[in-house]
């Protein structure tokens, strides 16, 4: 690079994180070394696929194919997802075995919900797990609580950091009970400097952060495994699909702090209060989301789309609580040289006018029941679309139903580029001839 | 004035609501009659749910100011509520599947439109589903799921049903998540309700109240 | 209490602080046993006279005496500031003979020379202090730099303590240069986020930080039990601790540590809303620092120093935009949970005197150095309690009769209808004693008001 990024313009940089994730790098920084020539031509093939497909400049080659998968390959395998959550070989074999038989464009690497183990050391209490509170054949479910009350808004607007070590993660986390510290703002001039930090020298509180530091151990061991397995995939002609992540600042609010009861209730009591949050809330999710995806090499930003689906909020509430905010934080990505990819569950159809203000090619959405006809015809011009193709069918269909169903989404949706194939919603329990199916009717009927 | 409580609970007006039920209390009203206007409102908070004129924050928000106003009315009562129920259905989320935010919100609308819910909670075994079928004679059922392993939860818990005999004397509602009509062939359920108040109009189709 | 402590009125609530500096419990949360009858009583005169300065309302029975101090403990000792800052047996045993020889009304408790092993462990580079950038036998020194850079104001106002930690820690603590790596904790959300999102906590700089943290917490925890135990001990012999919390003027806190002197002063012209948007950020969690420092301590008074408000630091119209507002606010947030603040002014406020008027009566403790006293006591006679002015060269240099003199002066000036407290200026360090005993032993003699 020439220019520092500073100086760079969304599109450029947008363009120089496209490069970047056309040449991957291995893990010392060196260029990778791919496992053959024709691995290393599938490999920028299928990246430059996805690149035309969201920037709406060239016609892709054919449209792409990215499943997004929970624990399916876990199950194509043959092993539980308690298994994979515990041992990463296993999930990394399972994972390959997936990318390897399937040879979906893209694939989202193995990491499932995160280290087993590590959420065993720091007594996770936000979830529950295969093998931990639910069956080890059986996905992680969310234990909905208020874990952060009513009347904690000011403190979380305050002093988001310290709302979160000292007020949340004692609650989510039983390993970090004693992290009640006075705040680490107050260390300022030397008077009284010491007394703030006679808490680190308290048992509990020691222990606790033993804890975490053994917690930090073992995520460390398990993201180099998974990143092994990325350069693996790559060195193979499969790009990885992103790393970045972020939530919506609604969806930050009503998943895991107030719960969905909470936000609903408060959308009515202290609509303010809701306001403020999110606002505050907004820039921690892009500078997290945008430095994930730099320090990645790798353009797409995950947004998985929770409370803002018809029906979970009217109109006006959509276009005051929910599209505000997440507008802002798309748009601090595309600033970022990022492609935000909202992965939209439930229905938008009465939302695809109001999300239609987007930048022109810098967005990927994917719907679940959306009528996709409807999509295409508003979004367009605009954004590259995808999805809908549904989880009952892909669980208890027949591949032929598959095929049609694929079919049918391409010649609705397909007309022109902008257009990817993705299921519905994650995929867990699905047979594997109806995944095989959805992959190679695209690479047959996808062809430009 | 026995109008407004009606109207401001239908229009989620929860500081007037609350302001209502203190005076009525206060002049000595027959609490029964309080909450029975205070159902009334929530009625219409269901029809315009239907009508797609209210959305599930306001279905949520309903039920807190009912809530309220509950537990205000509540220590004045003489009797408990005689209120006739139009019958009773059995309902859960199944087993494997922890959610309960769908499921509560179908159990308070069936509730609130006059039926007795046995609500069995989340995770729910297949035989707990069967013996509470027997226990109480309900003629309706309903299966909650958020997730894809419900598909098969659901599958197994009405061929268990079937397998006791029970299947032709019950009817099975099933819905939640990723269900869907695929789904009900799926199952074997005899419907898919798409919200609280498709399952309120399905009880209401199986054992009347309309 | 029967009300619930959000019930009372801020009054009710100072009230109710008072109660318990007045009644203090042991570490164990009993009635703490005075060494005598007499101790108990002189203890329970000593907060009572305080207490009566500070609210107005009933006549003390003399003027309180409340010596600032810094180091004359430790000279007064024969020891070097050094010594007392790493040995705090030392620490004690001056602070004790200080105590005992010279009767102050407060005992000033030996939490101010903060403990140099903590320093050496975390690599402080904020200061200078005895033995370590300084001579043994000097106080310690600020090194003032911008330790916060004139573009991250957003950054500390979004977040202020992601920002201490990740961006501030690292430039003053050289052991905490980890620190940079961890992560906004706002992204642990759903399940797949939680993994990734705390890896940096397995990374061998993250760590090595930590354990300097952790080290200097158990350090520092050996020093707050002696600080704890000498409060005990010098409570059951009658002196009641000084402050409960301590705090700082939002501008301050930016222009003293974090902008430094020269960064504020440009700011004033270069972004003003920067700072007033920073402030306003800071306010409240200034208030917490105080509050929760109060009710620990069960002891309302709040010590505030104050640096850049002074006459000549700002015109009058920057006092009044950018020091100001905050200030007025951080002092009715204190006063709101029951605080007594206790703003000790640096420099001269006379004009200043006319706005921090406008608070409530009775709730606040102002210390002054270089003010003009008689203009002081008509400005804020009958609205809050005022102290000060003895100057630090007079007990440097001068001679115990002029001390004499000069508080004379200071108690027929202020002293009138109570409302007055007599303290020196600049906190204390090598004065002569036979001055600090002429301020306290006149006090007593003179001070006492004929009912």
């Amino acid at each position: 690079m020439e220019k520092k990024w500073e100086e760079l313009s969304p599109d450029e940089r947008q363009e120089v994180l496209f490069e970047r994730w056309l040449s991957p790098k291995d893990h010392e920084g060196n260029d990778l070394k791919f496992n053959s020539p024709e691995a290393e031509k599938a490999y920028k093939e299928r990246v430059t696929r996805f690149k035309d497909a969201i920037q709406l400049k060239k016609l892709p080659d054919r449209v792409p194919v990215l499943p997004i998968v929970g624990f399916f390959y876990t199950f194509l395998a043959g092993f539980t997802p308690e298994e994979v959550m515990y041992d990463y070989e296993k999930a990394v074999s399972a994972a390959r075995k997936y990318v390897l038989e399937l040879e979906p464009d893209v694939h989202m690497g193995a990491i499932g919900p995160g280290p087993g183990k590590f959420f065993d050391i720091l007594d996770y209490k936000l979830y529950a797990w295969p093998g931990h509170g639910v069956s080890p054949d059986h996905s992680y479910q969310c234990l909905e609580k208020e874990y952060m009350k009513a009347d904690e808004y000011d403190a979380l607007i305050q002093d988001p950091s310290n709302f979160y070590s000292n007020i949340y993660l004692p609650r989510i986390f039983g390993a970090l009970q004693a992290f009640t510290a006075p705040s680490l703002t107050n260390v300022l001039e030397i008077f009284g400097l010491a007394f703030n930090f006679v808490p680190y020298g308290l048992p509990p509180v020691q222990a606790a952060y033993k804890a975490l530091m053994e917690a930090g151990d073992e995520a460390l061991k398990w993201a180099m495994a998974m990143g092994a397995f990325n350069e693996e995939m790559a060195a193979a002609g499969f790009p990885a699909s992103a790393v970045g992540v972020a939530k919506a600042p609604f969806d930050t609010l009503g998943d895991t702090l107030r719960g969905t009861r909470g936000i609903m209730v408060d959308i009515y009591r202290q609509p303010d209060k809701v306001l403020k949050a999110l606002e505050v809330l907004t820039p921690l999710m892009i500078n997290t989301g945008a430095g994930a995806a730099k320090g990645a090499g790798l353009p797409i930003v995950f947004i998985p789309l929770h409370k803002g689906a018809d029906g979970f909020l009217s109109d006006e509430q959509f276009k005051k609580f929910y599209w505000p905010t997440l507008r802002k934080l798309m748009m601090g990505l595309i600033d970022e040289g990022c492609v935000p990819f909202c992965f939209v569950e439930g229905s938008y159809n009465t939302r695809l006018k109001v999300i239609r203000d987007v930048p022109k090619g810098k967005t990927l959405w994917s719907f679940d029941t959306t009528d996709m006809a409807k999509a295409k015809e508003m979004l367009g011009d605009v954004a590259c679309i995808g999805g809908n193709m549904p989880i009952d069918l892909l669980a208890v269909g027949t591949p032929e139903q598959v095929k049609d169903h694929a079919k049918k989404l391409i010649d609705t949706c397909g007309k022109g580029g902008g257009y990817i194939m993705v299921n519905g919603v994650a995929l867990d329990e699905a047979k594997p001839e109806n995944v095989k199916a959805m992959i190679d009717a695209t690479k047959e009927y996808g062809v430009y | 004035m026995a109008g407004n409580l009606v109207n401001a609970l239908a229009d989620l007006k929860e500081e007037e609501a609350i302001k209502i039920v203190k005076d009525r209390l206060n002049a000595n009203e027959d609490p029964l009659k309080i909450l029975g206007d205070a159902r009334k409102g929530m009625e219409i908070v269901g029809k315009r749910f239907a009508d797609s004129e209210y959305f599930i924050p306001d279905l949520v928000y309903s039920g807190e100011i009912l809530k309220v106003v509950s537990e205000l009315v509540k220590p004045k009562m003489t009797k408990e509520a005689d209120s006739k129920k139009l019958g009773k259905i059995v309902f859960g989320t199944v087993a494997g599947d922890i959610h309960d935010i769908g499921k509560d919100i179908v159990v308070f609308m069936l509730d609130v439109n006059g039926f007795e819910v046995i609500d069995l909670g989340v995770d729910v075994p297949v035989q707990k589903f069967v013996d509470k079928i027997k226990e109480t004679g309900a003629p309706v059922v309903g299966l909650s799921g958020f997730l894809t392993l419900a598909f098969d939860s659901m599958k197994e818990t009405i061929e268990t049903v079937k397998s006791a005999g029970l299947r032709d004397k019950v009817k099975i509602m099933i819905g939640g998540g990723q269900i869907s009509e695929e789904i009900k062939k799926y199952t074997g359920a005899d419907a898919y309700g798409k919200d609280a108040m498709a399952a309120v109009t399905l009880a209401q189709g199986w054992i009347g109240g309309k | 209490m029967e009300k619930k402590w959000e019930e009372l009125t801020p009054g009710e609530k100072q009230e109710e602080l008072f109660n318990r500096w007045l009644s203090p419990k042991d570490p164990q949360g009993n009635d703490l046993k005075f060494q005598s009858p007499q101790a108990e009583k002189a203890y329970k005169e000593r907060v009572t006279r305080i207490k009566d300065a500070i609210q107005l309302k009933k006549l003390p029975d003399r003027v309180p005496v409340f010596p600032m101090l810094s180091f004359f403990p430790a000279y007064y000792a024969g020891y070097t500031p050094q010594e007392i800052m790493y040995d705090y047996d030392k620490l004690a045993k001056a602070h004790k003979k200080y105590v005992l020889d010279f009767e102050p009304d407060v005992n000033p408790g030996i939490g101010i020379p903060t403990p140099g092993r903590v320093f050496d462990i975390l690599d402080y580079k904020l200061y200078a202090w005895p033995g370590h950038g300084v001579s043994p036998n000097s106080t310690y020194q600020c090194l003032e730099k911008e330790y916060m850079m004139a573009d991250e104001y957003d950054t500390l106002i979004r977040d202020p303590n992601y920002f201490f930690t990740t961006t501030y820690f690292p430039r003053i603590f050289g052991e905490l240069e980890g620190f940079k790596m961890l992560p906004n904790l706002a992204n642990v959300q759903e399940m797949p986020f939680v993994g990734p999102n705390l890896v940096p906590f397995g990374l061998p700089p993250v760590q090595e930080a930590y354990k300097a943290l952790l080290d200097a917490g158990a350090e520092a925890l050996k020093w707050a039990g002696a600080v704890g135990a000498f409060g005990n001990e010098m409570a059951a012999l009658g002196f009641p601790g000084g402050a409960g919390g301590f705090t700082k003027v939002p501008f301050d806190t930016l222009g003293d540590t974090l902008r430094g002197t020269r960064g504020i002063m440009i700011d004033i012209y270069r972004q003003p809303d920067k700072i007033l948007e920073a402030m306003e950020a800071l306010t409240p969690v200034m208030i917490d620092m105080g509050v929760s420092a109060t009710q620990m301590a069960g002891n309302p008074l709040v010590m505030i120093p104050l640096h850049k408000g002074a006459d000549g630091f700002l015109s009058d119209a920057q006092f009044k935009k950018f020091y100001w507002p905050c200030f007025k606010k951080l002092l009715m947030g204190l006063i709101n949970e029951g605080c007594v603040p206790l703003p000790f002014v640096e420099g001269s406020y006379n004009t200043r005197l006319e706005i921090i008027r406008d608070i409530p009566k009775g709730s606040t403790f102002w210390t002054f150095d270089a003010t003009d006293m008689a203009k002081a006591k008509k400005a804020l006679g009958g609205i809050a309690c005022i102290g000060g002015n003895v100057p630090t060269d007079l007990l440097s240099v001068g001679t115990p009769s002029q001390v004499k003199d000069y508080v004379k002066n200071l108690i027929d000036t202020c002293g009138k209808g109570g409302g007055y407290a007599v303290a020196n200026g600049v906190a204390a360090d090598d004065i002569k004693p036979e001055n600090m005993k002429a301020m306290i032993d006149f006090t007593k003699e003179y001070g006492v008001y004929k009912k």
